[in-house]
This record gives C-alpha cells, structure tokens and sequence, in this order.
C-alpha cells in the first residue's frame, strides 16, 4: 500500500518545547513514522570560554550551563579538577555538597512535574506543584542567597557554611514536602486522565535503553538500576547508601513508559528527602573548604599537571565533566557532558508510532536539557549550511587530529 | 408569511442587532469570569474580569496576517461564516420568559444544523491556512464534530418525543414550547433518571463543542501550537475570539432552556417590567451556573485527551448513556 505521509515540524521554537530544538516528522494520518532529530540550535560555545578562564571563573561558566542543574555542573566539574589536582574535599564540604544537590533534585523534579502536567493540557497541576516548588527554592535563596546559581561551589570544598541555626529551617521545608507527597502522588499516580495519556505512551524497553546507553530516570523507569550515587559513590554518597529507584517498587512492574517515568522521579523526591535527613544527622564538623585562600588554590592549580574526571547523578542523570590541567593558568582541556545528550537517541524509539498528540509529553518526559547539551554546531563556512557528521566523518576528523598533535 | 408587516421586520432587524450586541457583551464578559475563576482555582491570581474586551480591542488594531500559501479568500471568510452563525443561533435561544426573536421560523433541529456551522468555518479556515498545524487541527475538529454529534442529537430527540407523548397538538421542536413546559414534571421517576442521564450527556457535549479541555485537541497548544488558529491573527482572530464567546452563551442556553427553563418572577410576585428584569437576571444566573459546571469546572480538573479517546468518549460512554437516558424516557411513558 502506498501510504501516503506528512512532515511536521517541532521547533525549534514551539510552545512544547522549553528550549530551541528541531524535530523533523513523517506523519500517516495522526501517526509517527519516522522522527529526525536536529540539534545544535542552542550551541553557546561554553568549553571554548572556559579554556580562556581560571579554574576558580570556570565555576561561574559551568554553573550557567543549565539554570535547573545549577549544582550539578559545578558539583561534578569541582570533582574533576580536584581529581587532576590531588586536592582533598573536607568531610563537611562533601556533605554540604550533598544536600545542595539533593536540594536541587527536589525542585529540579518538581519542576519537571508542572511541565508534565501542562504538556498535558492539565495546566492546574503545573500551577499547583509550581507553587510547591517555591518551598525549596525559598530554602535555597535562604541557604545560598539564590534560588537558581547557588554560587556555593568552590574547588575543595564549598564558599558556604550550614550554621546550627539553619538547620531548623531545612527541616521545616522536608516536613513541608512530606505532608504534601501524598497529594502529590494523589493527582499524579491516581488521576485517571493522566493515567489515559501516560500509560503505554512513549515506551523504551530495557533493551533500547541499554543500547542507547540513556541515563538518570530515563533508564532507570525501563528498569535499569543504573545511578551514579549507587554505583560508583562519591562525595558524601559514599556514606549514605543510596539504592537507584526503579518503578517496580510503586507498581510492581516495569513498563518503561512515560508513567514510570513519573512514578521514578516522584519517588525520587522522597529519596533526596531522606539523604539531607541523613546528612543532617551525620553532617561532621571541621573545614568546609580544602584551601581558603583563592591566590594559594589558583597557585597551586597553576602549577598541577593531569587530567580529572567528575561525576555526578545530576535530576536528569549522569553529568560527566573531564578537565586537562597542563601548569598553566587556563585548563587545556575542558569537557561537559550533560545527560540529556545520552537520553538524545532514546527518543527515537520513544516517538515512532505514537500519535502527534504524544509528542510533548514524550519529549518531556526524559526532562531534556537542551542548552546542556548542545556542544557541537557544524557549519559550513563556505555556503552557511549546517551538516550532519556521520560516524565515519567523525573518525576520519579525530584520525586527521591525533595526526596533527603527534606527527 | 404574506401578513408580515413592514414594521414587524424593523422590530426584527432591530431585535437581531440589540440581541447580537448582548450576545457578544455577555458572552466576553463570562468569558472573563471563567477565566478568572479558572485561575483562583489554579491558585493564581487570573486576568482581569475585562481582559476578553481588551484582547478583542487589542486584536481589532493588529496587523491582519494573511500566509502566502493560504486560500486567502476563504481564510477570511470562515471567521465571519463562524460569527454569523453562531449570532443566528442566538436569535433562535428563548430568555427567560422572552420566547425567541425568531419563534415560529425554526426550532431546534434548525439549531442543532447551525451549531456545525461555526464548526465547519473553524474547519474550512484551517485547511485555508496552508499550515500543517492547522491542517492537523481541522481534521481533529472534524472527526470531533462527528463523534458529539450523536449524543447531542440524542438528547434534543429524547425531549422532543416525550413532549410530543404530552402534548400531541404542538410543535414540540420549538423552543418556545420547550421553555414553556420543563421535562421534569412531565416524567415519572424512572423519566427522572433518563432526564438526568440526558443532562450529563449534554454537559458531556458542551466542552467539545467549545473545545475546551479535555477535548481541545483541535487547538491543543502545547501540540499543535494553537491548532486551528495558529496562522489566525489581528482581525479574524477576533472575530474567533468572540465566536467562542458567543457559542458558550448558546450552548448554554441551549441546556438551560432544555433542563432549566424555570423562572422566578411569579415566585417573587413581580409584574410587567420587574418581571421581566427578574427573570432575564435569573437566566444570566443560570447560564452562569452552567458554564461553571460544564465549561470552567471542567477544564481545570482534567488533563487534555487524545483524539482516539475523544472519540471514544463520545461515540461508546456518552452516546450510551444519552440512548440509556432515551430509553428509560421511552419506557417511563409506556409503563405509564
């Protein structure tokens, strides 16, 4: 039968879209037949401003990488350069460390609710758990001074202490979070339109997600207990045992839909209430910062030699950020990987034969971060065009590359 | 029809602008009640009650944008096809006491033909548009249309044949007659029952119609960025505006002189023009109890369904319990 399709684009400026992208899709009457990914329309050349920045201005940089995962750039870039460094995070730094993150999951998947919700059509649920959301943005604004950029990050440590008198107040909004789970979980998990448009819709098995290599919730609601805080602890993480969270134990099954997707991050919100819990008994006292003095700390990494990698379970998944130090006052090499860029291609799987109407929530459901993510724009000096590399272009650049550097 | 004089169609011509002028007014001035409710219920603090007026003059002086690819005579006419109709309709409405301006030269089935109209307009502009946005919007409007159809007319025939069982010697599709004698009291209770099923039915019909969530899949913003109206600007998006502004009065009234056609001013004892008052603010009152209900209420505790499910909705759930509703109607006045 000779079927005769339509093209739709989505974006890169669309109202379900939070940043610009580009989907390209063959439609047969409401159904996708075929999705074409087109990033790079976000590209800011961020690892390029870096390399012209001391470690200590890099901070700033990678804070600003994404507004929502405002902790967890610097946090795992911070653990890169110590580790090129040799530079040793006192115990409290690394718990401090810990709740800011935690902190930051909080309202990072609270946020991502809302959205869903208005992908949705159900725009009373993102007011609703927007309005949630303030309490933690509150607790932040009052802990670091900002609601987003917290600026509390520092290479060994971190700039901002938690006084004895604060913690009173981080308590209240974890009791404010727990009264109101329940409601949470109640319109999300219970509500019978949202079960209509979640279930079933936007499915990645656990063989795709293997394959594809996608992290954070993403994967782990295809039921792959694959965390960072769990497999290779670090910081504060390693004292806390923290269990990767797969559907299964809300539902009992793991489907891999978009539903799983809201059942992980919801559960995941109760887990990061339990670790500032936990870190809050535990929280040691001491330093809060390996080297006080910046002129000592940019002495010091002035004169190391090495490379360091950092990571991180960021809300969306594993940030990855890779720092060459070569005694000199910028870094080399520096490198972010931002999780949406993994969860990239399991969209592909997700979209195709689902219908035009499941594409925002799809789309949103792997809570893409796409200024994150967008590292690389080809263009085409001589006619202005973009091009796409296929993955024998790519090795032909990087065999041409390792030629020029050792001839 | 000879008899008519030269009088009797300035009264009309008159009646029809006084009613299109209210229709409109009342129509943008719930519009912003609606918003302003649905948004204390979302927990902000909403638009101003006025904002509808400000949008529509606002609109009135942007830059009509025609696309290079639509049908551009077309495109500007559905608008004005979509106001017109859904004016006329409002000619065919009793309110309160007042019978309809147009009593005697349709009834509702003519209705139920001139509420696809304003349809059919949003349609045809939408394939004018040369969008494939809006293309997508005006298939789901159309398959829409045809799935609330069947409920819908369901409900207006269960009414009609139960009065045309009471009352042989009238025309029972009239509204006029309609509004004068309420379906409650003609029914006993297992009619009561079929009565209150046929109600949620055409409560369930109401938000399609206007497309309003759950079934706005026509215009679905975060999937098809507005749908239908997305190449709409300036002047025809106004014209839609008011469209929507004045199909809610009417599907309102329309359930508000099916099921609740009962007036206040011979409780209260009034009498010639307070009568009158009385009973035209009570009919505001109630159409604004039921677009609460069946519009605002509504839209802010669902989320939006696909258009397999609003199909299904209408064609499986809602038209069962409208025929349930008709049967039990019908076997309430055999039994009896």
């Amino acid at each position: 039968m000779n079927k005769k399709t339509y093209s739709i684009p989505i974006g890169p400026v669309h109202p379900s879209l939070e940043e610009p992208m580009t989907f390209n899709f063959e439609i047969y009457g409401e159904r996708i037949e075929k999705v074409n990914l087109a990033p790079g329309d976000n590209h800011r050349g961020i690892e390029f401003m870096g390399r012209q920045r001391n470690p200590i201005q890099i901070i700033y940089l990678a804070e600003r990488i994404c507004g929502i995962c405002s902790a967890s750039h610097p946090f795992a870039f911070c653990q890169a350069v110590e580790n090129a460094a040799g530079i040793e995070v006192p115990e409290r730094g690394q718990y401090i460390r810990v709740i800011i993150a935690e902190l930051e999951r909080i309202h990072s998947h609270i946020l991502w609710a809302g959205i869903a919700g208005h992908e949705l059509g159900f725009d009373s649920v993102l007011y609703i758990s927007w309005r949630a959301r303030e309490e933690v943005l509150d607790l932040l604004e009052y802990l670091t001074g900002n609601r987003i950029n917290y600026g509390v990050f520092m290479i060994g440590g971190v700039r901002r202490d938690i006084t004895e008198e604060q913690i009173p107040r981080i308590r209240k909004t974890l009791e404010y979070y727990k009264d109101i789970y329940g409601k949470i979980e109640d319109i999300f998990l219970n509500d019978p339109t949202i079960a209509l448009r979640t279930k079933n819709v936007g499915v990645l098995t656990k063989e795709d997600a293997l394959r594809l290599c996608a992290v954070g919730p993403t994967t782990r609601a295809s039921g792959i207990k694959k965390d960072v805080r769990q497999d290779q602890p670090y910081s504060a993480y390693a004292d806390l045992e923290v269990k990767a969270i797969t559907p299964d134990v809300f539902s009992g099954e793991v489907n891999g839909d978009v539903y799983d997707r809201i059942i992980v991050r919801l559960l995941e919100v109760v887990q990061s209430i339990q670790i500032i819990e936990q870190c809050l008994e535990n929280m040691p006292s001491g330093e809060i910062v390996a080297e006080k003095k910046l002129v000592k700390l940019l002495n010091q990494l002035k004169k190391a030699k090495g490379e360091g990698i950092g990571r991180h379970e960021a809300p969306r998944g594993e940030v990855f950020h890779y720092v060459k130090l070569a005694e000199a006052e910028v870094p080399e090499i520096w490198k972010a990987r931002a999780p949406t860029y993994n969860n990239l291609m399991s969209w592909v799987p997700m979209l195709l034969g689902e219908q035009i109407a499941d594409i925002p929530i799809v789309i949103a459901s792997t809570d893409p971060c796409i200024a994150c993510m967008d590292r690389v724009t080809i263009l085409n000096k001589a006619n202005g065009q973009k091009d796409v590399l296929t993955k024998k272009d790519l090795h032909e650049l990087s065999v041409q590359k390792t030629r020029r550097i050792a001839p | 029809m000879t008899t008519i004089s030269l009088f009797e169609i300035l009264v009309k011509i008159l009646g029809a602008i006084v009613i299109a002028f209210l229709g409109v007014v009342i129509g943008l001035f719930y519009k912003g009640i609606d918003r302003k409710l649905a948004a204390r219920m979302q927990a902000r603090v909403g638009p101003p009650i006025r904002q509808p007026f400000m949008d529509f003059f606002k609109l009135m002086i942007k830059e009509n944008i025609v696309p290079q690819n639509a049908v551009s005579w077309i495109f500007n006419g559905a608008p004005i096809m979509a106001l017109v109709s859904s004016i006329t309709i409002l000619l065919y409405l009793p309110v309160g006491n007042i019978p309809p301006l147009l009593s005697g030269y349709g009834d509702i089935v003519l209705i139920i033909y001139l509420l696809t109209l304003p349809t059919i307009g949003m349609v045809v502009g939408g394939f004018a548009s040369g969008s494939p946005y809006a293309n997508v919007g005006a298939q789901r409007e159309m398959v829409m249309m045809m799935s609330y159809e069947l409920p819908l007319v369901t409900t207006v025939i269960a009414i009609g044949w139960k009065l045309s069982q009471v009352y042989p010697q009238f025309n029972v599709f009239s509204l006029a007659v309609i509004n004068a004698h309420p379906i409650w009291g003609l029914v006993g209770p297992l009619g009561f029952i079929g009565a209150i099923l046929l109600f949620i039915t055409l409560a369930a019909v109401t938000p399609g119609e206007l497309s309003k969530v759950p079934f706005d899949a026509p215009e679905a913003e975060t999937e098809l960025a507005g749908g239908i109206l997305v190449e709409y600007s300036g002047r025809n998006l106004a014209l839609f505006g008011l469209t929507d502004a004045v199909k809610t009065i009417v599907m309102t009234s329309l359930t508000v002189a099916l099921f609740f056609p009962y007036n206040i001013s011979h409780l209260l004892a009034l009498s010639g023009a307070f009568a009158l008052i009385a009973d035209v603010l009570f009919f505001l009152v109630k159409i604004f109890l039921v677009m609460f209900v069946e519009v605002t209420f509504i839209r802010v505790a669902v989320a939006r369904l696909k258009i397999d499910q609003v199909s299904f909705a209408y064609w499986i759930p809602v038209s069962i319990i409208g025929l349930l509703g008709l049967m039990l109607i019908v076997l309430d006045t055999i039994i009896v």
